[in-house]
């Protein structure tokens, strides 16, 4: 595992993808473009190229309009400026329409870094989830991430696509199959189950190894399509494990925690432990040393899954 | 159309507009009334349309991003014949297809859901990228109002209009100088409104917007400038054809009584008559 690739990179590349497959793909930014990595669209296709400046609601209400004259927009800019400046507009330009908009968000949470708290978006999930109509995916490597952008490009409505800017393990191959409304059970265990997105599957997968040795046979499950969300498979794993921690790299309140949280409350009761960010904005810093300080490692999950098997033993 | 054609059309669009307030007892009287003109010489004589295929990709698009005058689009629709009459009855009323602001999914011939003021001409902008894109010579009309002109967004996109030399955009200010706080100039000043739009790189034409004549020559004016979006700038008044809702701001948002809507009625009847 020791290739790694940011997801905002695998973007850029499934865009070319679509870029030669599919004429009515068009791809706007807001002068983010190297950095969300639509660049490499505008260089090969600039005819279908809109970069709209530093005007986030704008970006957002032009993608709409292309949407509604038939186009597929995929627009970019970081998370917390295309859920936070421009959320309104993503609800009623786009979502309460149902108009077919893209929004490929990438700058999300802790691990942007060094440009600080300001920069890092830690409620876009949230904000995305409670919007009617919209899909919210966050893919956890490269190889995701571009079924990701390619299942959403065939897919006819808005979706809210979750990327990173830190270079993440690749984790999967060809033969790993992305479904909108389906979790990946990634490994099979009895004992507890760590159900994760983004950059904390990994951790995941490596926290399941360790315990392992510890003799704790864990269930990893991707869950990258948060909303809808695999209701089906986290209440059968859940039925298994009879233990849960669920990690992603956001706030704990109103993210994926939230999410598998309620499905669990009303339908098959078990004990959870959520790991996030807790209630608090990030701040400047190495994204590794900011993992570390703010409890998104492998070691935080191995915390969380004794701490979750106690309560289950109680 | 001949212009008294059209004026007879406006008429009727004022008349439906009091009958729907009356009847859903809410919405916005004043600003619908306002943009009669504008709204009837667009889908009675300027926009190539058919209401049979309210879908076609051909066909011009009209935004009206001061959505919360919907009546005067939903007069124009039924009128046009996009819907029967009979559904003006169920404006603002629950399980009925008239939302209280424009939503393109539930009407037919609504070409944007607005209503959320300062989106609209954003979307009219990606309409026309898309037309330019596809080489369809198709043109979108956007409605503005001037209280609207306190929002942003209207500026980035008026910004991007230009960059993207956008000619295939028309926009409109219904400009009654009132909003619901009172005299937009005392709310929040948007004057100069014609330099602005001049400095934002846009052809700005002024007009009388309750002159049918003006706004024809206006639209047409539109449509030989190239390399960039126009702006017409169409001086109203708040509530016009109903004595007493002209140019005053509580008839915003407020609907009329059933002894007020025969008051209005009657006169927009004796408005008619005239008209012959």
């Amino acid at each position: 595992m020791a290739d790694k690739q940011a997801t905002r990179e695998a973007y850029g590349k499934a865009l070319q993808i679509l870029g030669a497959e599919n004429p009515n793909v068009v791809v706007l930014d807001a002068d983010l473009s190297k950095s969300t990595k639509t660049a490499d669209f505008g260089k090969k296709y600039p005819e279908r190229f809109f970069n709209m400046g530093i005007a986030e609601s704008n970006l957002l209400g032009t993608a709409a309009g292309l949407a509604a004259a038939g186009k597929i927009p995929f627009a970019s800019t970081f998370a917390i400026f295309a859920v936070g400046r421009a959320f309104e507009q993503i609800r009623n330009s786009i979502a309460y329409p149902k108009l077919n908009v893209k929004i490929a968000a990438t700058h999300s949470g802790i691990t942007v870094g060094e440009d600080g708290g300001s920069h890092q978006a830690i409620e876009d999930v949230a904000i995305m989830r409670a919007v009617p109509n919209m899909v919210v995916l966050v893919p956890a490597d490269g190889e995701e991430t571009r079924q990701v952008i390619l299942a959403s490009a065939k897919y006819y409505g808005p979706v809210y696509i979750r990327m990173g800017r830190l270079d993440v393990p690749l984790l999967f191959d060809e033969d790993y199959h992305f479904e909108i409304g389906k979790a990946n059970v990634l490994k099979e265990g009895t004992d507890v189950a760590i159900m994760a997105n983004g950059i904390m599957v990994s951790m995941a997968l490596e926290a399941a190894d360790d315990l392992a040795a510890e003799g704790i046979k864990v269930s990893v499950v991707n869950v990258a399509s948060v909303k809808p969300l695999d209701e089906d498979a986290i209440v059968r794993v859940a039925k298994t494990t009879k233990a849960v921690v669920t990690a992603e790299e956001h706030n704990i309140i109103g993210g994926l925690g939230s999410a598998i949280s309620e499905v669990l409350a009303e339908r098959q009761p078990t004990p959870i432990v959520r790991v996030g960010l807790k209630d608090t904005f990030g701040e400047s810093g190495k994204p590794m040393e900011l993992l570390e300080k703010y409890g998104l490692t492998k070691a935080a999950l191995i915390k969380a899954v004794h701490e979750v098997l106690a309560k289950k033993q109680k | 159309m001949t212009t008294i054609e059209l004026k007879r059309v406006a008429n009727v669009i004022r008349q439906d507009i009091i009958a729907m307030l009356v009847t859903a007892k809410s919405g916005h009287p004043g600003g619908s009334l306002s943009a009669a003109d504008i709204v009837a010489t667009l889908f009675f004589n300027e926009m190539r349309i058919n209401p049979k295929d309210p879908k076609w990709a051909d066909r011009d698009r009209f935004i009206l991003s001061k959505g919360h005058a919907a009546p005067v689009l939903y007069s124009a629709l039924a009128e046009k014949g996009y819907f029967s009459k009979e559904e003006l009855k169920g404006l603002r009323q629950t399980g009925h297809m008239l939302q209280g602001h424009p939503d393109m999914k539930k009407t037919p011939g609504v070409d944007m859901s607005t209503g959320s003021l300062g989106q609209g001409l954003s979307a009219a902008n990606g309409m026309a990228l898309a037309g330019k894109l596809d080489g369809k010579d198709y043109r979108v009309y956007a409605l503005l109002g001037d209280g609207e002109m306190a929002e942003g967004q209207v500026w980035e996109a008026a910004m991007a209009s230009a960059h993207y030399k956008l000619d295939n955009v028309t926009a409109i200010i219904d400009y009654n100088g009132l909003q619901i706080d009172g005299k937009t100039d005392s709310v929040m000043c948007s004057a100069p409104l014609l330099e602005k739009w001049q400095a934002f790189c846009w052809h700005v034409i002024e007009v009388d917007g309750h002159d049918i004549d003006a706004l024809l020559a206006a639209f047409a004016e539109a449509k030989t400038v190239k390399g960039r979006p126009t702006m017409i700038i169409a001086k109203t008044v708040k509530g016009k054809g109903v004595s007493f809702m002209e140019d005053q701001a509580g008839w915003h948002g407020n609907a009329p009584s059933v002894e007020q809507g025969e008051q209005a009625l009657k006169e927009l009847r004796e408005e008619a008559a005239n008209l012959g």
